[in-house]
């Protein structure tokens, strides 16, 4: 399950597995040196892969670094440091975290610590920043470099002064003499030298109960460039000479192009038309001079007639994929089982679509320099950008660099490199650096969705409130999540890969949150099968003690059990585990009757995910997570027909806003005798769960759909 | 295309611009003032907000040429002799952003809003602020910066 550390990834991580998005015509380290004096330290990992997610389309070629570096960070003679990660910062603030994560073990100052992130020349190889690993993985390797630079300085004063080294403390970028109190700067200690150490993974760390920095809440390292408008988002980058270009869309999803007629766009000045296969792009000096080129262009396009969002949830039982079935599980009868039990229930619940739609959408410029490649986009995953790059235009990894300026989110939706190839394509044919912005029309259309689902959930249970059979099928949604952790003898429980009318992937949480909306609204909906209290009901059918801890705590922070004051007040609750973290969400509902409106009034949420970094970064994870989980609960699904996309577009899709926000109340659980877990995600999957069982406290109705949706009284 | 004079952040420019491109492309573009941001591109993010004589208007969908000789304030103008405005600052103390790309236009609107409403309750702010959109969620802290904002610029005035 997702607790265990060698997790595979997740079948529903589909955009992973995805061909090329372009199959273009063919046409045609020396590591460390630049870094002069100081201690470098670097992470060796036992087994490379095993620490980061394995399973995209191949391995990477032309690496410029070992594998085996999980992570390393460099002191210079002036005490700078800088710490060299493959992570990139979307808005989860580890760029924070982790400069904590340095300064604990390395008793220097956080601001005296630089973060070098997410650029394929200078960081050592990272899969991607996804899964809620960079807490549970980075942070524990760069505390292990830091504490590792920390000692061999420590062993440098001592062997200066002649003294046993036990002698000696590290703290605020100096080692002192606790016997003579004489004391000496890190910088001090390295004038002229160089000292490489490579470390294993097991030196010993600072418990969680005696962190110093860690632990804090610290305010984003770098806020000052952001209330100022300084800092350069991927969209924001430039270069001499820039173009700017704009991609030619079919008007349909899997459109071949027929013919392209394009007289009228090339007598424009400045602008140049790149056509490759089905890729049309034309670049231009500025944005809307690259827009009028393309709507001058005349291009006919053949397509073939696809699904409509009317009969998606049909079409997703009817169209196995072929494959086999993934995350299967099985244990005792569940055909006997529920022939003895006293209470059987059925239930489907059908989850739409739904667009990550991060403020900024996707973004890069590519820049040729020769048959070298550097490319400054906004991505999750550079190195696999990198490995896109080199398939897209068939050079070497090696020759292509990719750089990740801090972005303005991503939500499990930036994982892909489509982008970074076209902006990369239009430079290569212009032989000057390209820009390209996708629109947010773009970003609905030709990004990935979180995938639709079917779920079947069968039971069976005794009128004592003890579940005897569980049955859980998930069609398409994916199988993150998909275990039950209630303590059930008899269970089947099955991922059925299905063929899906549009391209979709990772998005925050991934399948953890439909998986957790059908069980825990089946929990529901069972306690009240058998008149039991859905938290009595709850804690009776459940071992784990982290779990019972949040449903206890949410509960208690609620005043769960209090009588209702208000017509079409409803309270219910949900909560469950992912990616290390446990969660249990309890929501108050206000809903209008006639016109079943649902307002959100109050969430109580109750987290543990282990010993908590940044207790105010971790609230603000929670509190994120929640309203961004409103707008799929609530609003979110994409409405599609015969290949495009109807409600690209702000104005048509709905997405939380001020006035939807509920109180949010957050209750920290700090396990500090248990590794932290991250937390960019669990939080979000006790929601949807908690406010359909507070509509059916409120009305009586079921919602068996995301987002829920509760049709309108008859008339 | 002709030139076109714009006052912007206190300086006067000449852009050399068609005047039906946006205010955004021109800011973001030709003077490379690249804090105000595209989200959206139809006026619903808020992202690209700037404040023309003192009003909050979203720049994406604000033609160049309609400007005149207004003047345009962008969130790279409001640091004054160096000290940041009392907003950019709360927004600091209550960390509130994350990717921080809505950032520029929610303190923009904010600057805005305490100009009509200086001691404004979260509903008022919530009806004000309805049209800047934060994907990240960290509403909440917005508010709570911007009541904290209000309090230091009262604070401040007295």
């Amino acid at each position: 399950m997702s607790n265990n550390p060698n997790w595979r990834l997740e079948p529903e991580r589909y955009e992973l597995n995805a061909p090329p998005a372009y199959y273009f015509e063919v046409d045609r380290r020396e590591f460390f040196k630049f870094l002069g004096a100081g201690v470098l330290v670097f992470c060796v990992l036992k087994d490379g892969r095993g620490l980061q997610e394995s399973g995209t389309r191949k391995r990477p070629q032309g690496e410029s670094l070992p594998n085996e570096i999980g992570a390393w960070l460099h002191l210079g003679e002036n005490g700078e440091v800088t710490v060299y990660t493959g992570k990139v910062e979307v808005g989860q603030n580890i760029r924070t975290s982790l400069s904590q994560a340095v300064a604990e073990e390395l008793r220097v100052p956080v601001d005296k610590i630089h973060m070098v992130m997410g650029d394929t020349k200078l960081t050592p190889y990272d899969m991607g920043t996804f899964g809620s690993r960079t807490t549970p993985t980075m942070n524990l390797q760069l505390r292990k470099v830091a504490a590792a630079a920390r000692d061999l300085l420590i062993g440098l004063a001592a062997a200066q002064w002649q003294v046993d080294r036990r002698r000696l403390v590290a703290a605020n970028g100096k080692v002192t003499d606790t016997q003579s109190k004489r004391a000496v700067e890190y910088a001090a200690l390295l004038k002229g030298q160089q000292f490489t150490q490579a470390i294993p993974a097991e030196d010993p760390l600072i418990p969680a109960t005696q962190w110093a920095v860690e632990g804090q809440s610290l305010r984003k390292v770098d806020g000052l460039d952001f209330v100022t408008g300084k800092h350069r988002y991927p969209s924001d980058q430039k270069l001499p000479d820039m173009l700017h270009g704009k991609i030619l869309r079919p008007p349909a999803f899997g459109a071949t192009l027929v013919s392209l007629d394009t007289h009228d766009a090339e007598k424009m000045r400045d602008v140049a038309i790149v056509r490759d296969g089905n890729f049309v792009g034309v670049t231009a000096p500025t944005v809307e001079i690259a827009s009028r080129a393309i709507a001058a262009l005349h291009a006919e396009w053949k397509s073939e007639p696809q699904p409509s969002n009317k009969e998606l949830f049909e079409y997703l039982k009817k169209n196995p994929a072929g494959g086999e079935d993934r995350a299967e599980y099985e244990i005792g009868s569940v055909e006997k089982a529920t022939a003895s039990a006293d209470h059987r229930l059925q239930q489907t619940y059908n989850v739409s679509y739904i667009a990550h739609a991060p403020l900024e959408p996707r973004a890069a410029l590519a820049q040729w320099s020769g048959d070298n490649l550097t490319v400054w986009t906004g991505t999750q995953r550079p190195f696999g950008v990198r490995s896109e790059l080199a398939e897209a235009f068939r050079i070497p990894e090696d020759r292509v660099r990719v750089l990740m300026p801090d972005t303005g989110s991503a939500y499990g939706g930036k994982h892909t490199g489509e982008t970074a190839i076209e902006a990369a394509r239009l430079a290569r044919a212009a032989k000057r650096p390209v820009k390209l912005v996708w629109t947010r029309e773009e970003e609905f259309s030709w990004a990935y969705f979180r995938p639709a689902g079917v779920i079947d959930v069968r039971s069976g249970l005794r009128k004592d409130g003890t579940i005897l059979a569980w049955e859980f099928h998930n069609y398409n949604s994916g199988a993150a999540g998909i275990r039950t952790f209630y303590d059930i003898p008899n269970q089947r429980i099955q991922f059925h890969e299905t063929r899906s009318p549009l391209r979709q992937g990772s998005y925050r949480a991934l399948a953890a949150t439909a998986n957790h909306f059908a069980r825990e609204s089946h929990m529901d909906e069972l306690a009240h099968l058998v008149n039991i209290d859905p938290l009595e009901f709850r804690l009776k059918n459940l071992k784990n003690e982290r779990l019972r801890g949040v449903f206890e705590a949410a509960a208690k922070k609620f005043g769960w059990g209090r009588k209702k004051t208000a017509a079409g007040q409803g309270f219910g609750m949900g909560g469950g585990f992912e990616k290390g973290g446990n969660v249990a969400t309890c929501v108050e509902v206000a809903v209008d009757r006639s016109s079943r409106e649902v307002k959100v009034v109050r969430v109580v949420t109750a987290f543990e995910c282990g010993a908590i970094v940044n207790p105010d970064n971790l609230r603000n994870q929670i509190e994120g997570a929640n309203v961004m989980g409103l707008g799929g609960a609530l609003w979110e699904a994409i409405e599609f027909e015969n290949g495009r996309i109807l409600n690209g577009r702000f104005s048509d899709y709905r997405v939380p806003r001020f006035s939807d926000v509920p109180v949010l109340e957050t209750v920290l659980l700090d396990r500090k005798d248990l590794p932290s877990a991250g937390a960019g995600e669990c939080p979000m999957i006790g929601l949807a769960p908690a406010i359909g069982n507070a509509v059916f406290d409120a009305i009586g109705v079921r919602a068996v759909t995301l987002p829920i949706r509760i049709e309108p009284l008859p008339a | 295309m002709a030139k076109i004079p714009l006052n912007v952040n206190g300086s006067v420019y000449d852009v050399d611009a068609d005047a039906d491109v946006s205010l955004l492309s021109v800011l973001r573009d030709h003077l490379d003032l690249t804090g105000s941001k595209y989200g959206c591109g139809e006026g619903q993010c808020g992202a690209c907000t700037v404040l023309i004589d003192g009003n909050p208007r979203r720049s994406c969908i604000t033609q160049v040429g309609s400007v005149g000789n207004r003047r345009i304030t962008t969130i790279e103008g409001l640091v004054q002799d160096g000290r940041l405005h009392p907003l950019q600052q709360a927004f600091l103390d209550e960390d509130a952003m994350q990717c921080a790309y809505c950032t520029s236009g929610m303190i923009m609107s904010s600057v805005a809003l305490l100009k009509t409403h200086p001691n404004p309750s979260e509903s008022e702010i919530a009806h004000f602020m309805e049209g800047n959109i934060c994907r990240c969620g960290t509403y909440p802290r917005i508010v709570a910066a911007i009541q904290k904002a209000a309090k230091a610029m009262k604070e401040a005035s007295q």
